[in-house]
């Protein structure tokens, strides 16, 4: 082997799939079609909280085509789920509107949509509670919030800091429930052959549908086959197993046919999960330098009746900023609606909208420039937990981050600058999201024909995870990319971690990497021969759950420019600028995107995206493009990212931080920072509609 | 979607028999609206006649000076169209802010017209709406209605209606032809929609069966000064949360004739007649326009969460006027 090949990670190689993807050749869930499929759809209660009375199919039955109708009088039973969501048609509880309650199966789509109409369900209805307040009487402390942190924390007496802090600000800020709405809705096609279940599933991990869809219908693992080799989007809402797939499999075995289930834009927002609405309260104090000396940062969210899903949303604060006296807590109630769950950088997002807003309101009561705050109040520690950081380099973003967007001799007063009707104004964010690393394993194999092939049960969502691991193999293999072949996408494969987390990369990549130095290991032992080919394999176990506890965290700084029309209150992002410190960047093109499609999605949280629950009916009322916006191209004019030159080497063999959430992180409170710039009016409740600052 | 029949008309009365024939069946036009309420549930017609291939697709200038628009132009065609675009700017303006390329490459001009509201209780089948169902409720008054009409409305029904290009044809005075059983006929706008009144699936004055064969634009040298604004949350493709459609002619700094119309405030296109009135003769001054939208919206009943319209309303209206005096 040789050792002078190029290092392919920290090249931009295309995506080695995108010949397939722009051709049509790319195959995702829903365009698998066995021989004799069938077409499920499925029937949505109706009403928010209730017993189902009564299940009338008898007009459904008569429909041409329609194969059977099932509900939960005649489902096959499920084993007991951990996840009450999924326990689909095995109760006659109905714990909130749009729930399965029913399917349909038939020899068409078309035919089973309509025979679906038909299905008559009558319901003992209950009065229901729908509403997130922060006076909720049932709001209640849960025993940890996603996935694991505790629940509350406290560190010396915030309360005696704030009485005695010279400058307290103290606000309160909300964020709308929001729903993930990635290109490729969720599909699953469920085929059953004798004892084993194949599922074609849009997933964000394979393996994990795999299990839980195992334990659900009472079989071993290995009777279920996951394939998902291209998936349309996901953003943490394909994370994990939606009750789509559980239907699907249910149809499909009570049928003795392979079922499709799409599930549609419509449905979507009451069944694949979303993002929980938030109230926040955040108290700082400071001395009148600005260095704080107390931040308090309490959360009230929503879960479900029927799951407990508590946002981490103040987790982000307990490692942000120095200070003594800190404290964080989340109040949860469970009310009649659908499950929240997953939403791009969960916690995060909607946390760091709150802090970062008050940073910025901080800076103003202390007449700081809010980068210099920001600076002023850097950490030389984990402020928690005591635990140096592996690298941060916020600093860094924020210097590098206001030079290239031009923040120098920015005048603070705002509502002074006029570009014709438009108010224009210039706003800061800060970013963070957490290293975290998955074990995985993976194998590496050396074809007899001088290339090689790597195998991981690893989803590429459409971040480019299959293109970098093809780098990463290259390098570990010490070979050309265009030699490595990499398998994914499959739960037949070395099981993997799921594409969650911003981990998918590093989990992965070091699989990857401890397979290739096997193999290089057993081929340098066979002196180069792969006759017959040779395979190693790794499990990154051991290494992960042994590798030294620091704080490993990415961080970022956002800049945003807007313009807010004067006489209707339309606001619009001119300019959105973003540097980051995310370690070794694998791939510089895909990464772009990563952060660019993170941006975007936090200009869109800022100016459009809200779930609105209808109160009488208990569902989200807006449930499609036309009416639950997401940014459009004329919303998105400039945005731009850059990253700065970061050697972590307490990280994975790569040297790289997770980028697929850190994007969307602090772009909202960097809009809404500029709004207040631009036009003096502080919009503490997302997103920023025009009704809020016309007048 | 339910199982219809398609059938392809040959020609306007042969459409009109039809649907003579048929009671439940339907015109097809681009389909851009109609295929949707069909796959929600919201329309379920037994039948669909398609007249894209017999509804003129011309835009032709009439012996008074005015245009004659065929109800099979497409809105896209009907908005780079060069006389609508130099004479009735209002229009080519209000008709690209509406969709996006794609739907309007598809989207006709009749159809346009007759295009159904988004409130978002009509387009759920799972909930009531005296449009859709007469009778069983109109949950938006008390829920979500931060979209919907301002003036106009009835305890019935608060839908605004959709269409740009409406807004701008009612501004006009622009009367729209229609085929029917009686025969041929002219209805003007504003009049060919209807406030809901206790009659809310009722969207406007047509029969059964009435085909719009055309749209005839009259002959108004004030329309050559004239803007389309419309205002939305989003940069592009979304409704009008409320627009102008306004025209205005000034001599001696005094306004001679004007035109106006707003969009995304009531359940018809809205002709501001009152605002027209009380500015016909007045000095061309952001005060008169301020006064003459007062004059306007005094009229408006806002609900419990669009309020906001109202001076949404009235600032869009003082700008697009101010902007038509000031620019040259």
């Amino acid at each position: 082997m040789t050792t002078t090949t190029p290092s392919y990670v920290g090249s931009a190689l295309d995506r080695v799939e995108g010949l397939d993807k722009v051709t049509g050749r790319a195959r995702y869930a829903a365009e698998h079609s066995p021989r004799d499929l069938a077409y499920a759809v499925p029937v949505q209660a109706t009403v928010a909280r209730g017993e189902i009375r009564s299940v009338d199919v008898d007009a459904v039955l008569k429909y041409p085509g329609v194969i059977a109708a099932i509900w939960y009088g005649n489902a096959p039973r499920l084993a007991p789920a951990d996840d009450a969501e999924l326990a689909v048609l095995q109760s006659r509880r109905v714990a909130y509107r749009g729930q399965y309650v029913a399917v349909v199966v038939a020899e068409t789509l078309q035919g089973a949509r309509e025979a679906a109409g038909l299905v008559r369900v009558e319901y003992a209805v209950e009065p229901h509670d729908v509403e997130l307040r922060a006076d909720h009487p049932g709001l209640y402390r849960p025993d940890h919030v996603n996935p694991a942190f505790p629940t509350d924390t406290e560190q010396g007496d915030p309360d005696a800091a704030l009485a005695a802090a010279p400058i307290v600000l103290e606000a309160t800020y909300s964020t709308p429930a929001e729903h993930n709405n990635p290109m490729e809705p969720h599909a699953t096609v469920a085929v059953w052959d004798g004892d084993g279940l194949t599922l074609h599933d849009s997933t964000q991990g394979a393996p994990a549908v795999r299990d839980t869809v195992a334990s659900l219908f009472g079989m071993p693992p290995a009777n279920v086959r996951v394939i998902s080799p291209h998936v349309g989007g996901g953003f943490g809402s394909k994370g994990a197993p939606h009750p789509h797939v559980i239907l699907a499999a249910l149809a499909a075995k009570q049928t003795g046919r392979p079922v499709k289930l799409t599930v549609t834009r419509q449905q979507m927002f009451a069944v694949t999960g979303y993002r929980t609405p938030t109230i926040q309260r955040v108290r700082l104090g400071a001395d009148t330098d600005g260095r704080l000396t107390a931040i308090v940062h309490e959360a009230f969210e929503q879960s479900s009746t029927i799951r407990e899903f508590a946002e981490q949303t103040t987790v982000p604060t307990r490692m942000m900023y120095a200070a003594p006296g800190r404290r964080t807590s989340h109040r949860l109630v469970r009310l009649d609606v659908p499950t929240p769950a997953w939403m791009r950088a969960p916690g995060e997002t909607p946390g760091m909208f709150a802090l970062e807003s008050a940073m910025d309101e901080l800076a103003i009561a202390c007449g700081l420039d809010p980068v210099e705050l920001r600076i002023r109040n850097e950490p030389e520690i984990d402020p928690e937990s005591g635990l140096p950081f592996s690298s941060r380099n916020l600093v860094a973003c924020l210097r590098e981050g206001a030079r290239r967007f031009g923040w120098a001799g920015r005048d603070p007063a705002p509502r002074i600058r006029r570009r014709g009707r438009l108010l224009v104004g210039t706003g800061v964010a800060a970013s963070t999201y957490p290293v975290y690393r998955s074990p995985s394993r993976a194998s590496a194999r050396a074809e007899p024909d001088g290339r090689f092939t790597v195998r991981i049960a690893a989803t590429d969502i459409g971040t480019g995870a299959r293109t970098v691991l093809t780098q990463i193999a290259a390098d570990a293999l010490r070979t050309s990319a265009d030699r490595v072949r990499v398998e994914i996408g499959d739960s037949a494969l070395p099981t993997a971690s799921l594409a969650g987390g911003s981990m998918g990369t590093a989990s992965w990549g070091t699989a990857v990497v401890r397979a290739c130095e096997a193999l290089r290991e057993e081929l340098d032992r066979r002196g180069g021969d792969p006759a017959g080919g040779v395979e190693a394999d790794a499990d990154t176990t051991e290494e992960i759950n042994g590798q030294r506890r620091l704080a490993r965290h990415a961080f970022g700084a956002q800049f945003a420019e807007v313009g807010v029309d004067a006489d209707t209150g339309e606001t619009r992002v001119l300019r959105l600028l973003g540097v980051f410190a995310a370690g070794r960047i694998v791939n510089p093109k895909t990464a772009r995107s990563q952060f660019v499609g993170g941006m975007t999605m936090g200009l869109s949280m800022a100016l459009l995206e809200e779930s609105v629950m209808d109160r009488e009916f208990g569902d989200y009322l807006n449930h499609d493009f036309a009416q639950y916006h997401i940014a459009a191209c004329a919303d998105v004019r400039d945005v731009e990212a850059f990253w700065i030159e970061e050697d972590d080497p307490h990280l994975n063999p790569m040297g790289s931080k997770g980028i697929g959430e850190i994007g969307i992180v602090g772009t909202a409170a960097a809009v809404a920072n500029a709004v207040h710039h631009a036009t003096g009016v502080r919009i503490r409740d997302l997103p920023i509609r025009l009704d809020k600052l016309v007048g | 979607m339910r199982p219809f029949v398609y059938r392809r008309a040959t020609d306007a009365r042969a459409a009109v028999a039809a649907l003579e024939e048929q009671p439940n069946a339907m015109y097809l036009g681009g389909g851009t609206n109609l295929v949707d309420l069909m796959r929600l549930g919201v329309a379920s017609p037994e039948a669909l006649v398609d007249v894209t291939r017999i509804a003129p697709d011309t835009v032709e200038e009439t012996p008074d000076g005015g245009l004659l628009i065929g109800a099979g132009v497409r809105n896209s065609d009907l908005a780079a169209h060069p006389t609508v675009r130099r004479r009735y700017p209002m229009l080519a303006e209000a008709v690209l802010s509406g969709a996006s390329g794609q739907i309007r490459n598809m989207a006709t001009v009749g159809g346009n017209l007759l295009q159904r509201t988004r409130c978002s209780y009509f387009q759920d089948v799972s909930k009531p709406c005296n449009k859709r169902r007469p009778g069983s409720g109109c949950p938006a008054v008390e829920g979500d209605h931060r979209n919907l009409a301002i003036i106009g409305h009835s305890p019935a029904c608060v839908a605004t209606h959709p269409s740009d290009m409406a807004v701008a044809l009612a501004a006009l005075g622009a009367g729209v032809r229609v085929e029917g059983r009686r025969g041929a006929h002219r209805v003007a706008m504003p009049g060919l929609h209807r406030l809901p009144g206790d009659e809310p699936d009722r969207d406007t004055v047509l029969d059964p069966g009435d085909l719009i064969t055309a749209v005839e634009l009259p002959a108004l040298p004030a329309a050559a000064r004239s803007r389309y604004r419309k205002v939305r949350d989003r940069a592009s493709f979304a409704f009008a949360v409320v627009s102008v459609a306004a025209a205005l002619e000034v001599a001696d700094g005094t306004v001679r004739d004007c035109r106006i119309a707003f969009g995304g405030i009531a359940h018809v296109p809205w002709r501001a007649e009152l605002a027209e009135e009380a500015l016909r003769g007045a000095p061309a001054t952001a005060a008169e326009f301020a006064r003459a939208a007062d004059t306007e919206l005094a009229r408006a009943r806002p609900l419990r969460e669009n309020g906001f319209k109202v001076p949404l309303a009235r600032n869009v209206l003082v700008r697009t006027l101010t902007e038509l005096v000031e620019t040259p």
